[in-house]
């Protein structure tokens, strides 16, 4: 019976790798790393959620899509915690939910996150970044912002195709 | 002045800088020079507007009086805003609104950057996470007073025209008070003059690079940080404020 009421923490992930992100509905919050901690806590299910941008209004709907998609599975007892700290980078993006994002026709991020400060990067040549559908490397920035505050724009001069990128932060 | 009371107007100043500027770039929407640039502005407000949603929460709760940042954003009078009187200032074309995001962005970041070691965990997380969002801002907008500066006769002459209308602006962002002093005493925040070096050396170099001349050292217009504003404050707060003045308590 008790396996049934407090399903174990692998199953529960397991629930939600299925959970899209309402923005990217290619990667789960687990492929984006979003979720930092599950854990039982004297029979409440607690998720810990981090946001990727302090404004982004998923996070918001992230959370409620998290308690709706655990209730549909029969947890109860649900409580969404959001933490701020550490700091959610995009290298907390999986292996698997990079080769999504690409195969979805969003180039993945292309550095370590923390790397140089702005000082330092004004003074150094970006990094190249590839075209998700051709995958060359000629491609150049549009804008520093895109569709949502997670990437930029970028254009393929040689395919043409205008792409995001999923910025490094 | 307690220390918590110090905190707490630490605290506002932090949150209405950046929600006051993230209003300002919030009348862009819709109405920027290109549809690349409508999203950029609108990406940028949407940061800060979350950031001062993370600051006024902490201010609200360090304050002890039941309100929260909603409460905090919506419900005070002009008089009781502490942000900087830079960011109030209006939009003006878009190389005012690029000058003063870029003087904006190169202090907000030094000064998150030494916040992100703050004493107290939940000044330095919060910094810590607007800090990537920053480092992004202050990107782009010492890109466009390149690209300004050093582009068309009209761009260079626009760019010149606003850093030489907004310099007497910038002085307010070092200057110390007794809050600031506080803070450095408790280790919870820096001492503002010691931004002033690396900002202007940061400043220099892109105005040189952007064929821009520094202004000379003027009159510093000060007061926003103790809640003494230009008039333009005022008509944020009658657009920011109306629906909840309106329709108190309205929820959507």
């Amino acid at each position: 019976m008790d396996s049934l009421t407090h399903p174990d923490l692998s199953q529960i992930r397991s629930w939600l790798g299925e959970v899209p992100d309402p923005e990217v509905p290619a990667v789960s919050v687990m492929d984006l790393g979003i979720v930092r901690e599950v854990q039982w806590e004297e029979g409440e299910l607690v998720v810990a959620i981090t946001p990727t941008y302090s404004g982004c209004p998923a996070t918001s709907v992230i959370a409620i899509e998290i308690e709706a998609a655990l209730r549909a599975k029969g947890i109860e007892r649900v409580r969404i915690e959001r933490r701020l700290s550490p700091p959610w980078t995009t290298d907390w993006i999986t292996p698997e939910g990079r080769q999504k994002l690409e195969a979805y026709g969003i180039a993945p991020p292309a550095e370590i996150a923390g790397g140089p400060s702005p000082f330092e990067r004004f003074l150094r040549k970006p990094p190249a970044i590839a075209c998700p559908r051709c995958k060359s490397v000629n491609t150049h920035r549009v804008s520093e912002f895109g569709s949502t505050p997670c990437k930029a724009q970028y254009q393929c001069r040689d395919c043409l195709e205008p792409f995001d990128y999923f910025k490094c932060i | 002045m307690s220390d918590q009371e110090a905190l707490f107007e630490y605290l506002l100043r932090l949150g209405d800088n950046a929600l006051v500027l993230g209003h300002r770039l919030s009348e862009w929407c819709g109405h920027a020079p290109a549809l690349e640039e409508d999203l950029a502005l609108s990406n940028v407000a949407l940061d800060l507007i979350g950031q001062t949603q993370l600051w006024l929460n902490l201010a609200g709760e360090v304050e002890g009086k039941g309100r929260d940042a909603d409460k905090l954003a919506y419900l005070r009078d002009a008089r009781d805003f502490r942000n900087i009187l830079l960011v109030e200032q209006p939009n003006g074309d878009f190389a005012v609104t690029m000058a003063r995001q870029f003087f904006f962005d190169a202090w907000h970041y030094l000064l998150l950057r030494e916040l992100a070691g703050s004493k107290d965990g939940r000044i330095a997380e919060i910094a810590a996470k607007s800090l990537k969002e920053v480092t992004y801002h202050l990107e782009r907008s010492r890109d466009w007073v390149l690209r300004l500066g050093d582009g068309t006769e009209e761009s260079h002459r626009r760019m010149q025209a606003a850093i030489d209308d907004l310099w007497m602006y910038t002085g307010e962002l070092f200057e110390a008070d007794e809050i600031d002093r506080a803070m450095l005493r408790e280790g919870l925040g820096p001492d503002p003059a010691a931004l002033h070096e690396p900002w202007l050396g940061l400043v220099k170099a892109t105005f040189e690079e952007a064929t821009l001349s520094l202004p000379q050292p003027g009159w510093a217009q000060r007061g926003g940080k103790r809640g003494i504003h230009s008039e333009h404050l005022g008509y944020i707060l009658a657009d920011l404020q109306f629906l909840q003045r309106a329709y108190p308590n309205a929820t959507w």
